[in-house]
């Protein structure tokens, strides 16, 4: 993988992902954008989470899935073959709904990814700047000896965001990073997410519209195509037209709240 | 999901920019007959109802920001609240112009017209129709009445044109009347500015419609250029 200074972080190109025989999401091209966060919306079951797991390939965990098309990342097809799913993962990580440190002291499951993916340098220095980059160091400085688990869920949301970008991916995806969070918590995340963005990409699936509307600079709407059930996008574009004025009429519905 | 309450508020406000509307016009209608008839008692009496209209005013304003606060919406919806609170508060304005010319009404005291009103009514019933049409089309979302209504603001500027002339052979033939014509124009022109405000309204129906956000092509242009040759 190849790097260079292109305008998108990752690209889809007739991108289908399946579960066996059926087609769960069906022809999605997407340009995403570097340094900028990319909401994914779209209602329950309509394909957004694995359209988000099928870009650092998640999936493959799901013994019956593929894909057919590509995710092109500098060009190149992030399912080609000889692509190590592994590497993939290292360059574009990942934040769950749930938070879920590891049963390790708040310092160890910073170290242990960047340990095992062979980092040599001073772990003490790469800790700090990850927990600062998170938001959380000056709340868990004191404390870094301790289990992960004494940290409130918010804090160990951050935590996981830190142990994310410990790795320096490119790609930071979010699946629904705040929907288990209380109201301050999401804020926090979410101003988070505007000062990670200065160095990744983000994209982040959420169900919460407003959240999207006040995070992204980009929405992907998806929808399921009526027979086949399949998910796609139906429309791409600024976030500030997609929540002002959406071209496609079902846009219009969902974030009006009409459907959904 | 079809968001009932929501829709239902909205409605209500819309029900409301109409009773502000009508209640403008009625100021309107009712100024320039009290000019007419030079009749103070009832130009002080729509003194004190723009203080209704004013009122009215907020009270929209803040069944919007309840709205905005507590629904958020988004896209056309937003659209709509953020167009209605634009809309009101031209509304509010042009239920001055009303004001204004009942003020003009009492500042005259005992001078008697210079001249029967006839082209002052004319503009006043014009910018009132207009101003009907106008909050029809935006309770309805109607763009192509929204489109097609601020043409007929030419209608109203000619008949000022009209007034200013007419005004003037007055003032040439004697100056005496300076005073008198003035207060002739000043109505006039009031009546000239209210007729322009339609236009902003329909360009807030074309936004919710559309999306789009511009002026409508005004004549006012061509106006002044008159004006000023």
């Amino acid at each position: 993988m190849q790097s260079e200074n292109g305008k998108y972080a990752i690209e889809t190109k007739n991108l289908s992902i399946f579960y066996g025989a059926f087609e769960a999401v069906k022809d999605v091209d997407l340009q995403i954008e570097k340094q900028k966060i990319t909401a994914i919306i779209g209602p329950s079951g309509c394909g957004k989470s694995t359209l988000l797991r099928a870009f650092n390939r998640m999936n493959d965990f799901v013994v019956t899935s593929h894909v057919k098309g590509e995710i092109l990342m500098h060009g190149t097809n992030l399912y080609g073959r000889g692509i190590d799913p592994v590497e993939v993962r290292r360059r574009i990580g990942m934040v769950f709904q749930k938070p879920n440190p590891f049963p390790k002291s708040i310092y160890e499951n910073i170290a242990w990814g960047a340990r095992i993916n062979g980092f040599k340098g001073d772990m003490d220095e790469l800790v700090e700047a990850s927990l600062r980059g998170a938001a959380l160091w000056d709340e868990v400085k004191d404390k870094l000896k301790e289990s992960a688990y004494a940290l409130s869920g918010g804090q160990q949301q951050r935590l996981c965001i830190a142990r994310t970008i410990a790795i320096q991916p490119e790609i930071i995806l979010m699946d629904e990073p705040a929907s288990a969070l209380d109201p301050i918590s999401t804020l926090r995340i979410e101003e988070l997410m505007q000062e990670l963005k200065k160095n990744y990409t983000i994209i982040i699936v959420t169900h919460n519209m407003q959240q999207a509307a006040r995070v992204s600079d980009y929405t992907a709407m998806m929808m399921l195509y009526e027979d086949t059930r399949s998910g796609t996008v139906i429309e791409f574009d600024a976030t500030n037209r997609i929540f002002t004025n959406p071209k496609d009429k079902r846009t219009e519905d969902y974030v009006t709240g009409r459907f959904g | 999901m079809v968001r009932k309450t929501f829709e239902t508020e909205i409605q209500q406000v819309k029900d409301n920019v109409l009773v502000l509307g009508s209640m403008v016009e009625q100021a309107l209608l009712d100024s320039v007959d009290a000019l007419k008839k030079r009749d103070i008692k009832a130009a002080e009496k729509i003194f004190a109802e723009d203080k209704e209209i004013n009122k009215k005013r907020f009270e929209i304003e803040n069944q919007l920001m309840i709205l905005i606060a507590t629904q958020q919406p988004m896209a056309r919806d937003l659209r709509v609240l953020a167009s209605t609170l634009e809309i009101i508060s031209e509304l509010e304005r042009m239920g001055d112009y009303a004001k204004g010319i009942a003020n003009i009404n009492i500042r005259m005291g005992d001078t008697p017209l210079l001249k029967p009103l006839i082209d002052v009514p004319r503009m006043a019933n014009k910018g009132v129709d207009m101003l009907h049409r106008a909050l029809t089309a935006f309770v309805n979302e109607d763009v192509e009445t929204a489109k097609n209504l601020p043409v007929e603001d030419d209608e109203v500027d000619a008949l000022y044109n009209q007034i200013y002339r007419e005004l003037m052979t007055f003032i040439i033939a004697d100056p005496k009347t300076i005073e008198r014509a003035n207060w002739l124009l000043w109505v006039a022109h009031n009546l000239e500015r209210f007729a322009d405000r339609v236009t902003n309204i329909c360009e807030r129906t074309i936004f919710i419609a559309t999306g789009e956000l511009f002026e409508v092509k005004s004549s006012d242009d061509e106006f002044w250029k008159q004006q000023n040759k």
